[in-house]
């Protein structure tokens, strides 16, 4: 089976505030349609790496890009780029859940709006489809006019997932979803994440090892800022290549 | 060794002294309105209640006096000044929070904090030497040839610009407010959650779709109580106010007519007060506007409560 390439870095260096070299000379391919994992100990530009893919580095003065990030066959990283369209087309999830100061529906309709879609039925139509996309449908469709925050910490989270399905991104970015959820909460998304990839390609930062080898297609180790092994998730995890992989995964250090 | 209740006297001195601390606040309060009915009773039996507030007597000579020249000054100031300032403020907090480039962030909020320091006597100066002539051949003439056109509202812009008037008052007024409320509404902005706004940039949101749906939302509570605070500093503020009202005592319908307020009768007329029912009124006038200014923090307080519940915060 042939992959066709989703997004890519070149060389790709990243400096934070104060010339912080947070990411050097990254390579790597992400796969369509399957779940890539980060991983890696704190601080190693994982979540640096996931946050340059639709550019949320710009919103703070400061930060520099070199290298390129190729999506769609084209640098993301030359200047003109509209970053409103780029950041439609690459959806994020947060660590925490963030849900809007609004009600459950306008969460969803909120993306919706912003892309063009105005009418009432339509706009009904793909609010229910996201939220059954997200498993969320059955436990919120008699309260879509509540406020969001009402929601529990697992739903909000899947609400988060909806709202960002609901623009119909190509990627969706996950920065560790789960860490701040109960274990069904957490099983509940792993299992949406699974699920998903037939749609979008799937980017995800996690701490839990566990996690990464429930869910990813692909693993790359992240330390000090560059990528030490990418590979299948099962090599990875049973025979890695790499001596710090391997003291990794097996827990020796990190 | 079992758990034994500790009594540290150093403790025991600590609570004692805190406590103190915390009722001399309501003693005070107390005290001052116990004083404020003492000293208005005369006048309380003299005039009433309602036909205090009712009336647009304040006549000296007579000994007839009402309230409701000074309460109508002190409520349109006031209105005005806020209808003015709060969304200056905001645009100032918005501008300062989301927009404006870092190397103006720091210089712009020093210059706010500064505004917010100036004696309020200066800004009266000010006011009477340097804004009240401009506001009397620029400005009040460009708005009566302007929107004193208008039907309905024309009324509000009637009569000879001289400066001194309601219109500079309130102007003076929002101006010392500005600093304060823009302040607070900032400090409300910057506690909107990084990872929320990154939310929606993230499904494809611009700056203004970011500020209006989320930062705004998420802090109009915080914005709503700066503004009441500001409230209650316009309805108190007496030094900007008394150099450029004109202290007359009456009802009019034209900003541009001089007025007077509460607080600016009190500075005022307290030295000339010569009679017994003429002193007990301007402490009634006192403590009328103690129930307003409680009126109004009861009432924000309320809608802050509900706001609080509402967002589960």
């Amino acid at each position: 089976m042939t992959q066709e390439i989703e997004l890519e870095t070149r060389d790709l260096n990243f400096y934070y505030v104060g010339g912080v070299h947070a990411l050097k000379s990254i390579n790597v391919q992400i796969d369509r349609n399957l779940v890539t994992a980060f991983i890696g100990p704190s601080g190693c530009g994982k979540t640096t790496l996931l946050r340059c893919f639709n550019r949320m580095h710009d919103l703070y003065p400061h930060n520099r890009y070199e290298g390129e990030i190729i999506f769609q066959g084209k640098n993301m990283l030359i200047d003109g780029i509209d970053l409103i369209r780029l950041r439609s087309s690459i959806g994020m999830v947060f660590q925490k859940p963030t849900p809007f100061p609004m009600t459950i529906f306008e969460n969803i309709a909120y993306g919706l709006r912003l892309k063009g879609y105005r009418k009432k039925p339509e706009l009904f139509e793909r609010v229910e489809q996201a939220l059954n996309d997200a498993a969320l449908w059955q436990e919120v469709k008699d309260k879509l006019q509540v406020n969001a925050f009402a929601l529990s910490g697992g739903q909000q989270q899947r609400l988060c997932i909806a709202r960002a399905l609901a623009v119909e991104p190509e990627v969706i970015l996950f920065d560790e979803p789960t860490s701040a959820l109960d274990p069904i909460s957490t099983a509940k998304i792993e299992e949406l994440i699974v699920e998903l990839k037939e749609r979008v390609t799937i980017v995800i930062v996690t701490h839990n090892m566990q996690q990464a080898a429930r869910v990813s297609d692909m693993t790359a180790f992240l330390y000090l800022g560059e990528i030490i092994e990418y590979g299948q998730t099962k090599k990875i995890f049973t025979n890695p290549d790499n001596k710090q992989t391997d003291d990794y995964i097996t827990g020796r250090f990190g | 060794m079992g758990i034994t209740l500790r009594k540290d006297p150093i403790d025991l001195f600590f609570s004692a002294v805190t406590a103190v601390a915390a009722c001399s606040v309501i003693a005070i309060i107390l005290g001052i309105v116990f004083v404020l009915i003492r000293e208005s009773s005369l006048a309380i039996g003299k005039f009433g209640f309602f036909a205090f507030l009712t009336s647009t007597d304040w006549n000296p000579v007579t000994e007839s006096f009402g309230a409701a020249t000074t309460i109508f000054g002190t409520i349109v100031t006031t209105v005005l000044a806020l209808v003015i300032a709060v969304p200056t403020a905001i645009g100032i907090a918005i501008f300062v929070t989301e927009v404006a480039p870092d190397f103006l962030k720091g210089p712009i909020g020093i210059a706010i904090e500064l505004l917010a320091a100036i004696p309020s006597i200066i800004y009266g100066m000010w006011g009477l030497f340097t804004l009240a002539p401009i506001m009397a051949n620029h400005i009040e003439p460009a708005l009566q040839s302007t929107v004193g056109r208008l039907p309905l509202i024309g009324i509000l812009f009637e009569g000879t610009p001289m400066g001194i008037d309601l219109f500079t008052a309130s102007v003076i007024l929002s101006i010392m407010i500005i600093p304060f409320t823009a302040s607070i509404a900032r400090d409300s902005f910057n506690l909107t959650p990084a990872v929320v706004k990154e939310s929606a940039y993230g499904i494809g949101a611009t700056k203004w779709e970011v500020v209006k749906n989320i930062v705004l939302p998420y802090s109009k509570v915080g914005v709503f109580g700066g503004v009441v605070l500001s409230l209650g500093r316009a309805l108190g503020e007496t030094m900007a106010v008394a150099f450029v009202l004109g202290n007359s005592h009456k009802i009019t319908s034209s900003l541009l007519d001089a007025a007077a307020t509460i607080t600016v009768t009190l500075a005022n007329e307290f030295t000339e007060a010569d009679s017994d029912v003429y002193l007990s009124s301007l402490f009634y006038l006192a403590l009328v506007l103690f129930l307003m200014s409680f009126i109004v923090l009861a009432i924000a307080k309320f809608f802050l409560l509900r706001a609080e519940k509402r967002y589960g915060r």
